[in-house]
């Protein structure tokens, strides 16, 4: 099988003719330059930002705005800085259990909140800390829920994986399942008559799950407001996408769902789609749509993986320097005339501020107690009359 | 108190007594036992409810139109029952459930056209396509898709076309809807869900379509279990395992679909989960099952006290006037813990049966609880009669389920022990 694999390696090449999607992260040009800083100005996009199946691709010219862009900028640079907390603080023995960061994908969790709206519904797999703050949460409540204490988002009692808030179902640790939920969540708005949309994302390697193509052809079958992305970092753990998927295009595996791939580096790009997607399934009301997002992970799959035996140093370091989301839109900011280096500078310095307090906050926060051991079973009041402890004798009666 | 009767074992029993039967039955078609063995058929139970005021009278019943916190009262007045089967008791709950809760809708295989067992028919009719559909032959994807329905706080009425095929959807049951609200730390929860499931024998089913899978999930923590006995029972519980704020199982033992009718209240009504009932009071033997073999129980207790010609010989006399409790446990999970070891208690023996498998079925999880609770009152050990520990294969079936033979067999090793 090894040898197999191997001679598969030499990339599944496109065919001749179709462009491969770009995935640089600075490339985007200023169409009209802005006058007036205060006013929403028109960029850009790369010609090869986009990829589609079965539909048309997102326009390549995008209105931004000064202020949203710092802002993106802003919580990039928090994103990352407490990814890379968690990573120390992992590192340190207090996060215990397991952790998987999303370093190298802000763009995805920080652009898709940027291109859709506060009603509509987010799910996503384990790779989930960004978009539990995107959506409402805070990075106290995330760190606090790694380190399993009190003021955890889900009181200390989820861990990594397992983060909620009003609008975001969760972190979800089995490899597929949210995907059938999504739909389901979408049912629940279409039947309900709400004006939004489900995003249920997962990744390259969760795309060969049955479930989700159960999930597609049910939400194609009903035409569910539904958006599932796949999150393409290449890698499934250490597997990368040519091994593991007879077709790497996955924006392309919805059958009759049609598809649009995206350079996940260059978060303008996600933004453009993400609109294009959101209008697709509520103001157009045209079903289903799949997105993939082409990103990268710089880390490994989780903590306990050094991310390096599957794939090169150099690789790595190449794709830190060359693709980075945050240095690109620094640049499109610097370029632009948006803000100066010191600014940006001076964002960074908050970022981290913010997240060192954070991390002293949830640090400080207390372990859960011993009665929550029982609590959230079953709803208060229905339980079973007693449950069983943790040594033989202990029985705890509701 | 039975100590004098040790030589009456079950293999004496057995050798004894299953031989004449399949020899007569070989030799002469006019005395033939019963397909599936001296069965009374379900509809001669007399734990079915013939009378409107007994029905009405059920033990734990909860009107919906009235206030629980008030006096108990005694007046069923005005209040009108039907004669309905198994499976026209599950269809008025469903029609009650979406009749009162706009946000409840039914979805499973063929659901539409009624189902494979009749529970769903003319609903989409009456309450339309938008609320009563069918899905894709696709298990995993039905159960996640409740799921997620559940958590918008929806009503999420889904039927696995038999018990036998929920296996596909095991992880969406027991990692997701079980345990969402713990690992949201109370934020999420799918009580809307309910799952419906045909389960156990019918007499030909074979290997996927006469299981009782209900112990794989026993260990599902959040997860309700919840097995009825007749077409009374499957409405009120049904319409709590709706309503129950805790995702819900719901195992409809298939062979009673039609076999077993009552008289059921029409009104909204509700009976209790994580309650066992007590069918038959006694001090000497308590019989514990739940589903079908209810009825196998109810025979056997019958076959003890009053042994056919053909057992008589076989069913010592000092035996036939022992008092035997008869408990449906109804909820698998949570199972009502002090119901039953109160009744072992005072009865010192007890006897498990149930139609799946004896290894790690619920009757090890409930044997191994009793004998801690029940340790120095036991006179006999904890006796299960179960399906063996084989594949339901189709041409063994009435071998396989535990019939009244082997009831009365466990019920005179345990009392002679």
């Amino acid at each position: 099988m090894a040898s197999l694999a191997r001679l598969r390696l030499p990339h599944a090449r496109l065919p001749l003719g179709v462009r491969a999607i770009q995935t640089t992260a600075d490339t985007t040009q200023l169409h009209t330059p802005p006058s007036d800083h205060s006013q929403p100005f028109t960029v850009k996009l790369h010609e090869d930002s986009f990829r589609s199946h079965q539909c048309e691709k997102p326009e390549l010219e995008v209105e931004v705005s000064k202020d949203q862009l710092l802002t993106m900028y802003r919580q990039m640079q928090t994103m990352r800085r407490m990814e890379m907390a968690a990573d120390s603080l992992y590192k340190a023995k207090m996060i215990r259990g397991f952790c998987h960061l999303a370093i190298g994908q802000e763009a995805v969790s920080v652009g898709l909140e940027h291109g859709i709206e506060r009603n509509d519904r987010v799910i996503t797999a384990y790779r989930c800390h960004p978009f539990a703050v995107m959506r409402g949460g805070t990075i106290p409540g995330v760190l606090g829920e790694l380190l399993g204490r009190q003021n955890g988002m889900s009181k200390g009692k989820g861990g990594s994986m397992h983060i909620f808030t009003p609008t975001f179902f969760g972190g979800n640790g089995i490899v597929g399942a949210q995907v059938p939920l999504g739909a389901g969540i979408a049912f629940a708005q279409k039947y309900s008559g709400e004006k939004s949309a489900t995003f249920a994302l997962y990744g390259d390697g969760a795309s060969n799950q049955g479930q989700v193509f159960e999930a597609f052809n049910m939400a194609k079958l009903w035409d569910l407001p539904c958006v599932f992305i796949c999150e393409n970092n290449k890698y499934g753990m250490g597997t990368s996408a040519e091994r593991s998927s007879s077709n790497t295009e996955y924006f392309t595996r919805g059958d009759k769902i049609p598809g649009i791939q995206v350079n996940g580096m260059d978060i303008i790009a996600v933004l453009q789609s993400v609109r294009y997607a959101r209008k697709w399934a509520v103001e157009d009301q045209k079903g289903p749509l799949i997105m993939e997002f082409v990103t990268y992970r710089y880390g490994g799959h989780s903590m306990s993986d050094p991310g390096t035996t599957y794939r090169t140093r150099e690789e790595v370091q190449r794709m830190r320097s060359t693709q980075d989301p945050i240095r690109g839109l620094q640049r499109y900011i610097e370029d632009w005339g948006l803000a100066t280096e010191q600014e940006l500078k001076q964002h960074d310095k908050e970022a981290k501020a913010e997240v060192d307090a954070a991390v002293e906050e949830a640090k400080a926060s207390p372990f859960p107690t011993d009665e929550h051991l029982w609590t959230n079973i079953y709803q208060k009041g229905t339980e079973p009359p007693f449950m069983r402890g943790r040594e033989r004798e202990e029985l705890h009666y509701y | 108190m039975y100590t004098t009767h040790l030589g009456h074992s079950c293999r004496f029993l057995r050798a004894s007594c299953l031989n004449p039967i399949s020899r007569r039955s070989a030799t002469s078609a006019a005395e033939a036992p019963p397909a599936g063995g001296h069965l009374p058929s379900v509809a001669t139970s007399n734990l079915l409810q013939v009378m409107r005021d007994a029905a009405l009278r059920t033990p734990g019943i909860t009107w919906a139109d009235e206030d629980p916190s008030s006096p108990a009262r005694n007046i069923v007045g005005g209040r009108e029952t039907r004669k309905m089967n198994t499976y026209q008791a599950v269809r008025d709950a469903m029609s009650i459930a979406l009749l009162k809760d706009d946000n409840a809708v039914v979805f499973g295989e063929d659901v539409a056209f009624g189902g494979v067992f009749r529970c769903t028919m003319g609903l989409a009719e009456e309450f339309g396509k938008e609320r009563v559909f069918n899905t894709p032959l696709t298990e995993q994807g039905i159960v996640g898709f409740g799921i997620g329905m559940a958590m918008l706080g929806h009503t999420a009425i889904a039927e696995i076309q038999f018990a036998d095929y929920i296996f596909p959807a095991f992880d969406q049951i027991v990692n997701e809807a079980a345990k969402i609200r713990y690992r949201s730390g109370g934020q999420y929860n799918v009580g809307g869900l309910t799952i419906r499931t045909p389960t156990m024998s019918v007499g030909h089913g074979g290997l996927y379509h006469s299981q009782s899978p209900e112990a794989f999930f026993m260990g599902a923590s959040g997860l309700k279990i919840v097995i009825p006995r007749s077409p009374l029972q499957a409405k009120g519980l049904l319409l709590a395992s709706i309503r129950d704020p805790n995702p819900v199982i719901f195992m409809e033992p298939k062979i009673l679909y039609r076999s077993a009718v009552e008289q059921v209240p029409i009104d909204d009504f509700e009976l209790p989960l994580g309650k066992a009932q007590v069918l038959q009071s006694g001090s000497d033997l308590t019989v514990l099952t739940w589903g079908t073999p209810v009825y196998h129980s109810e025979s056997a207790i019958h076959m003890l006290s009053s042994p056919p010609p053909g057992l008589e010989q076989h069913i010592p006399n000092s035996l036939r006037g022992a008092k035997i409790e008869l408990i449906d446990l109804r909820s698998i999970l949570p199972w009502d813990v002090e119901t039953v070891t109160e009744s072992v208690n005072r009865t010192g023996r007890l006897v498990i049966v149930h139609e799946a498998g004896m290894t790690a079925g619920a009757g090890a999880e409930i044997a191994a609880e009793v004998q801690r609770r029940c340790f120095l009152k036991l006179n006999a050990p904890v006796k299960r009669v179960t399906a063996w520990d084989i594949p339901a294969a189709l041409h063994y079936e009435k071998f396989l389920v535990p019939d009244s033979i082997r009831v009365v067999d466990a019920m005179i090793e345990t009392l002679s022990y």
